[in-house]
C-alpha cells in the first residue's frame, strides 16, 4: 500500500506543507454474532487542503466505514483497532468525544447518502442550517438566519427566502441534498466527506448537485472526499481516486491513469464491468469466463447484523464482487438437471452474447401493444398520459426516464398489477386491458407476463426460502404439486439463473444482493413467460454483479426468445440491453427509436439533457 | 428445518436467561393446569370446618381458608380455569383482530376508516368497566368473561395487524406474489399474515398476562366465576375479609400466583419475538 501511495501522482493541490488528513494503517472491526469482522484492514491515504479524493469500491469494500471512522461516527459495535487518523497533524482516532464535537461541522463535515433521511422532518430547513451554525459560533438567531439564507443562495436554491421556512418533505430529493450541502459548508470546514451524495437522485439532478459541490469546494478551498460506487462520477470530479476492495486500498492514481490503464486486477474487473458509452454486453468482461479468486468461490456463511452504516450488512462484505461469478460453475455442475429446451445451455462466451436475438425480424408477430394508456390517481395526478407502444416477440424494448416519469406505473399497468384509467393493452392480439387487475391472477396470460423487481431484497418474501420463492409461481400458475417434478424444475430454473442448488434452502437474508437478484429472475422465468418486464433489475446491485446479471438476462432472452420491457434510469444499460428505446417524461413518450440512435443522436431536448448528464470515464485499452 | 429451529431457540434462550426462566415458568404453569387436579393433596371444594383458617404449615403448605379448604390445592386447581379463560379470550381476539386488521391495512379506504372509528370508540371506554358491563348484560357465566375479555382486547390486535400490514402492502414481494398468480385474498392470508404473526406473538404473550388479571379482576368483584369454584380472583376477594385479623395467607398466595403468572408471560414476550423471527437466524 505504501508503495502504491508513493507511485501515485499527487493531485491538483500538490502544494507543499503537511497533508490535511493522513490516515495510516487504519483497521476497523465490528463485533457481530458470528464473531469479529474486520471491515477496514490497513487503509493508508492522505489528502491535501483543497484536494478532491475519490474512494470507489463496491458494497462491503469498507469505503463508507473508512469515512465513518474519520468522523468517528461508527456505531456501537464498531471500533478502530489499529492505526492513526491525523487531521492537521493531530491524531483524532483517539480524540475525546468533546473534542470531536468541536471538530464536527466546524472542521470536518459529512454529506450523507439519503438526504431526506438525514434531515430532521419536523424542523424547517432554515432552522436546521441555523442550528448547524450556532452549534459552533456564538451568533444571534437573526444572524444565523441571515447566514442560512446566504447559504441557500450559495447552493443555488430557487426562491431561497421562501425555502428557508420549508420543511424537508416539501422539497425534492435534489433540493434536500442541496440543503445538506448548505449545512455541511455552513461553518466553512476544511474537509468535506460526501458518502454517495447522489445515489438515488436522477441523473440530471446528480449532475447539478455534483457540479455545485465541485464549484463550492473549489471556491472555498475545501478538501473533498467523494465516496461512490460510480466510476464515471469519480473520474469526472476527482483529482485522485483510491480503489478499495475488502477493506484495503488496492490502487490509487489520477482518474485518467486509473481508468485508462488499471494495474490491479480488481480495478481492471471493476473498469471492465462498468458500462460506458460504447460498451456492449459482451464487453462487460467480468463475466463467467473470468477466474474468480479461489478463496471466494465458496461463500462464507452469512453474518447477520443490524444497524450498519451505509445500509450494508456484514453479510455483503467481500462477497458481492464474486457472487455472480459462480454462474458457469453452477450450471456446469448441474448439467443433468439443467437441460432447458433440449440442452441448449452452454457457458457464455462473447460469441453467444453477440449473436443476434433469434426472432427479432420485423416480421415477428406483435407480442404486446399498448393503446393510449392513461393512468390517473386521485386528485387528478396523471402518472401515465396516453402512452402507445408495441413490442414484437423476442424483442427488447427499453423504457428510460427519471423519477416521476411514470415508467414504474407503466410497467405495472402492463403486468396487470394495477388498472389503467383509459386505453387498452393487447397481448398476443387479445385485449388483456379489459381484464381487471384484481382478476388477472386467474387469467391464462398471467404466466406469460412476469416481472423482475428493482430491489432484490424487497421482492422476496422474508419467510420463504429461495426454493419456495421459485416454486411459488409453479405451484400457483402451473398447479404443480410438491414432488420430484417440482423440485427438479425449481433446481433447473435456479441453475439457469446461476443459483447453485445448495443455496436454494437459504432464506433471503442469508443471500447476497446478487444471489437474491438471481432468485427473483429464476422465479420470473419459472413458468416460461413470453414477456418479461424488468423494473430496474440491477439498480440496487454492485457494478460487477450488475454486469453478470445483465449477461445472464441477455442469455436467457436469447435462449427463450423472450420479449423484454427493460425499465431503467441507466442509459448505458438500456442501450446495451435493448434494440429499441422509449424516453418517457411526465408520463408521455418524448422520443422513441433504435437504441444506438437515441443515445448517440438524441432528437428531443430532454433526451439530449439525459444523455449529457451521464458521467463517463474514457475506457482505455482495458487489459 | 425443525432441528435448525430448535438450535436457534436454544441459542436465543442461552443468550437471554430471563426468557429461559420465563419460558420454564410458563411451561410449568401449563403443566400444572393440565395435571393439577389429579396431584393436589386435598379436595379443593370439600370443606373441613374444624381445620378452618389454619396458618401455613407442613400439613397445609399455604394454610386453609374459612371453610377449612386447603389453599394450596385450590391455588393449583385454579390455574386451569384462569389459564383457560385467558388463553381462549386471547386466541379469540388474536384471530379476529389479525384478520380484520390485515384486511383494513391491505384494502384501506372506507373499510379502514369505519373499522378505525369503531376501534377508537371501543378504546374510549375504560376497558375494565366495559368488560364489567358486558358480563353483567350477557349473564354471569365463564363464557361471557371470555367474550368480554376478547372484545376489550380486540382493538389492540386490529390496530397492530393493520399497522404491520400497512407498511408491507406495497413491498415488492407482495406485487411478486400477485404476478405469480395470487389473488388479493391469498396475498393477505398466505403472505402478509405469516409475516405479521411473529410481531403479534409478542403481543399475545403480553396480553395473556393481562387477560388473566382481567378475568381475576372480574371474579374479584363478583362477576363471572361463582363462589365454590377455585379461582385466584375469588380467592383474593374472599380472603380480603380476613386480612385485618392477620390471616395474610388467604390473600398473599393467590396474589403471588397471579403476579408470577403475569410476570412470566410478560417476560416471555420479548424472547418469543427473537425466536419466531427468521431474520434473526444465521
Amino acid at each position: 500500500m505504501n508503495a502504491l501511495a508513493a507511485i501515485a501522482p499527487a493531485g491538483r493541490a500538490s502544494a507543499d506543507g503537511p497533508p490535511l488528513l493522513a490516515i495510516e494503517d487504519l483497521h476497523v472491526a465490528f463485533s457481530t454474532r458470528g464473531g469479529t469482522v474486520e471491515a477496514v484492514r490497513g487503509v493508508s491515504l492522505s489528502l491535501r487542503a483543497g484536494e478532491t479524493l475519490g474512494i470507489v469500491g463496491e458494497s462491503g469494500s469498507g469505503k463508507s466505514v473508512t469515512a465513518f471512522a474519520v468522523t468517528r461516527l461508527l456505531d456501537a459495535s464498531g471500533r478502530i483497532t489499529q492505526g492513526s487518523i491525523r487531521f492537521r497533524g493531530e491524531d483524532i482516532a483517539r480524540a475525546s468525544a468533546k473534542h470531536l464535537r468541536s471538530l464536527h461541522g466546524a472542521a470536518i463535515s459529512m454529506i450523507f447518502q439519503n438526504p431526506r433521511a438525514a434531515l430532521n422532518p419536523i424542523r424547517s430547513v432554515g432552522r436546521q442550517i441555523a442550528d448547524a451554525i450556532r452549534a459552533h459560533e456564538p451568533v444571534t438567531p437573526g444572524e444565523a438566519r441571515a447566514r442560512a439564507l446566504g447559504l441557500l443562495k450559495a447552493v443555488l436554491i430557487r426562491e431561497p427566502e421562501k425555502r428557508l421556512d420549508a420543511y424537508p418533505h416539501e422539497l425534492s430529493g435534489g433540493m434536500c441534498q442541496r440543503v445538506m450541502i448548505a449545512m455541511a459548508i455552513a461553518c466553512e470546514p476544511a474537509l468535506l466527506i460526501a458518502d454517495e451524495p447522489t445515489t438515488g437522485l436522477d441523473v440530471t439532478t446528480q449532475k447539478t448537485v455534483m457540479d455545485l459541490l465541485a464549484e463550492i469546494t473549489a471556491a472555498r478551498g475545501m478538501a473533498l472526499i467523494l465516496i461512490t460506487h460510480d466510476l464515471g462520477l469519480a473520474a469526472r470530479y476527482c483529482d485522485r481516486v483510491c480503489v478499495m476492495e475488502r477493506g484495503r486500498v488496492v490502487e490509487e492514481a489520477r482518474p485518467a491513469t486509473l481508468f485508462g490503464a488499471p494495474r490491479h486486477p480488481y480495478t481492471r474487473r471493476l473498469v471492465a464491468a462498468s458500462p460506458t458509452a460504447t460498451s456492449t454486453i459482451a464487453d462487460l468482461a467480468v463475466s463467467e469466463t473470468a477466474n474468480p479468486a479461489p478463496e471466494e468461490a465458496k461463500e462464507p456463511s452469512p453474518l447477520v447484523g443490524e444497524g450498519w452504516e451505509g445500509g450494508m450488512p456484514p453479510a455483503e462484505r467481500g462477497r458481492s464482487t464474486v457472487t455472480g461469478m459462480q454462474g458457469s460453475q453452477a450450471h456446469g455442475g448441474l448439467t443433468p438437471l439443467s437441460l432447458p429446451r433440449g440442452g441448449r445451455e452452454e457457458p457464455d462466451s462473447p460469441a453467444t452474447a453477440l449473436r443476434p436475438a433469434p426472432n427479432q425480424s420485423p416480421g415477428a408477430p406483435l407480442l404486446l401493444e399498448c393503446q393510449k394508456l392513461i393512468k390517473r390517481y386521485d386528485r387528478d395526478i396523471v402518472a401515465v398520459a396516453g402512452v402507445s407502444l408495441s413490442l414484437r416477440a423476442g424483442e427488447s424494448l427499453g423504457l428510460v426516464g427519471e423519477s416521476g416519469s411514470g415508467k414504474s406505473t407503466l410497467s405495472r399497468l402492463i403486468c396487470r398489477l394495477i388498472d389503467q384509467s383509459e386505453g387498452d393493452i393487447l397481448f398476443d392480439g387479445r385485449s388483456i386491458g379489459a381484464i381487471p387487475a384484481r382478476d388477472f391472477h386467474s387469467s391464462e396470460f398471467r404466466k406469460d407476463i412476469q416481472i423482475v423487481f428493482q430491489d432484490p431484497t424487497d421482492s422476496l418474501n422474508p419467510r420463504f426460502s429461495a426454493f419456495d420463492c421459485i416454486a411459488h409461481p409453479l405451484r400457483r400458475l402451473l398447479g404443480m404439486r410438491d414432488g420430484a417434478a417440482l423440485s427438479g424444475r425449481v433446481r433447473e430454473c435456479g441453475a439457469r439463473a446461476g443459483l447453485p442448488a445448495d443455496l436454494l434452502e437459504r432464506f433471503p437474508h442469508q443471500l447476497s444482493g446478487g444471489q437474491k437478484a438471481r432468485v427473483g429472475i429464476a422465479r420470473a422465468i419459472a413458468c416460461r413467460p413470453r414477456l418479461l418486464v424488468l423494473d430496474e433489475p440491477t439498480a440496487a446491485l454492485d457494478v460487477s454483479v450488475q454486469a453478470v446479471i445483465l449477461q445472464l438476462l441477455d442469455r436467457l432472452r436469447r435462449e427463450d426468445g423472450l420479449g423484454f420491457l427493460f425499465v431503467s434510469h441507466d442509459l448505458n444499460v438500456v442501450r446495451m440491453m435493448c434494440e429499441r428505446t422509449i424516453v418517457l417524461q411526465n408520463g408521455a413518450i418524448v422520443e422513441e427509436g433504435e437504441s444506438g440512435r437515441v443515445f448517440h443522436h438524441p432528437r428531443s431536448d430532454y433526451a439530449r439533457t439525459l444523455v449529457a448528464a451521464v458521467p463517463h470515464f474514457e475506457a482505455g485499452p482495458a487489459a | 428445518m425443525t432441528s435448525a429451529t430448535l438450535r436457534h431457540t436454544i441459542w436465543i434462550l442461552r443468550g437471554n436467561p430471563v426468557t429461559a426462566i420465563a419460558a420454564t415458568g410458563a411451561l410449568a404453569l401449563c403443566v400444572l393446569a393440565i395435571i393439577g387436579p389429579s396431584i393436589v393433596p386435598y379436595d379443593p371444594i370439600a370443606s373441613d370446618v374444624p381445620n378452618a383458617l389454619q396458618p401455613p404449615s407442613a400439613k397445609y403448605w399455604a394454610g386453609t381458608d374459612q371453610l377449612g379448604r386447603d389453599v394450596f390445592s385450590r391455588l393449583v386447581v385454579a390455574a386451569r380455569l384462569d389459564l383457560a379463560i385467558a388463553a381462549s379470550a386471547v386466541t379469540l381476539s388474536f384471530a379476529l383482530g389479525a384478520v380484520i386488521g390485515s384486511l383494513c391495512g391491505y384494502i384501506g379506504g372506507r373499510l379502514d376508516r369505519y373499522v378505525g372509528r369503531f376501534v377508537d370508540v371501543l378504546m374510549a371506554f375504560p376497558l375494565f368497566v366495559l368488560a364489567m358491563a358486558m358480563v353483567a348484560a350477557l349473564g354471569n357465566r365463564v363464557e361471557n368473561i371470555v367474550i368480554a375479555t376478547a372484545i376489550i382486547n380486540l382493538p389492540f390486535y386490529i390496530r397492530f395487524a393493520r399497522a404491520e400490514v400497512n407498511v408491507r402492502r406495497n413491498a415488492g414481494w407482495v406485487e411478486a406474489a400477485r404476478a405469480c398468480g395470487d389473488s388479493h385474498v391469498s396475498v393477505v392470508l398466505r403472505f402478509l399474515l405469516p409475516n405479521v404473526l411473529p410481531a403479534m406473538a409478542v403481543q399475545v404473550s403480553l396480553n395473556l398476562g393481562w387477560a388473566i388479571l382481567n378475568a381475576a379482576g372480574l371474579s374479584f368483584i363478583g362477576l363471572g366465576v361463582s363462589a365454590p369454584t377455585p379461582e385466584w380472583g375469588i380467592m383474593v376477594a374472599e380472603g380480603a375479609r380476613f386480612i385485618s385479623t392477620g390471616k395474610w395467607w388467604l390473600v398473599a398466595f393467590p396474589g403471588l400466583a397471579l403476579m408470577l403468572t403475569v410476570l412470566c408471560f410478560n417476560l416471555l414476550g420479548d424472547g418469543l419475538r427473537d425466536i419466531l423471527d427468521p431474520r434473526m437466524r444465521t
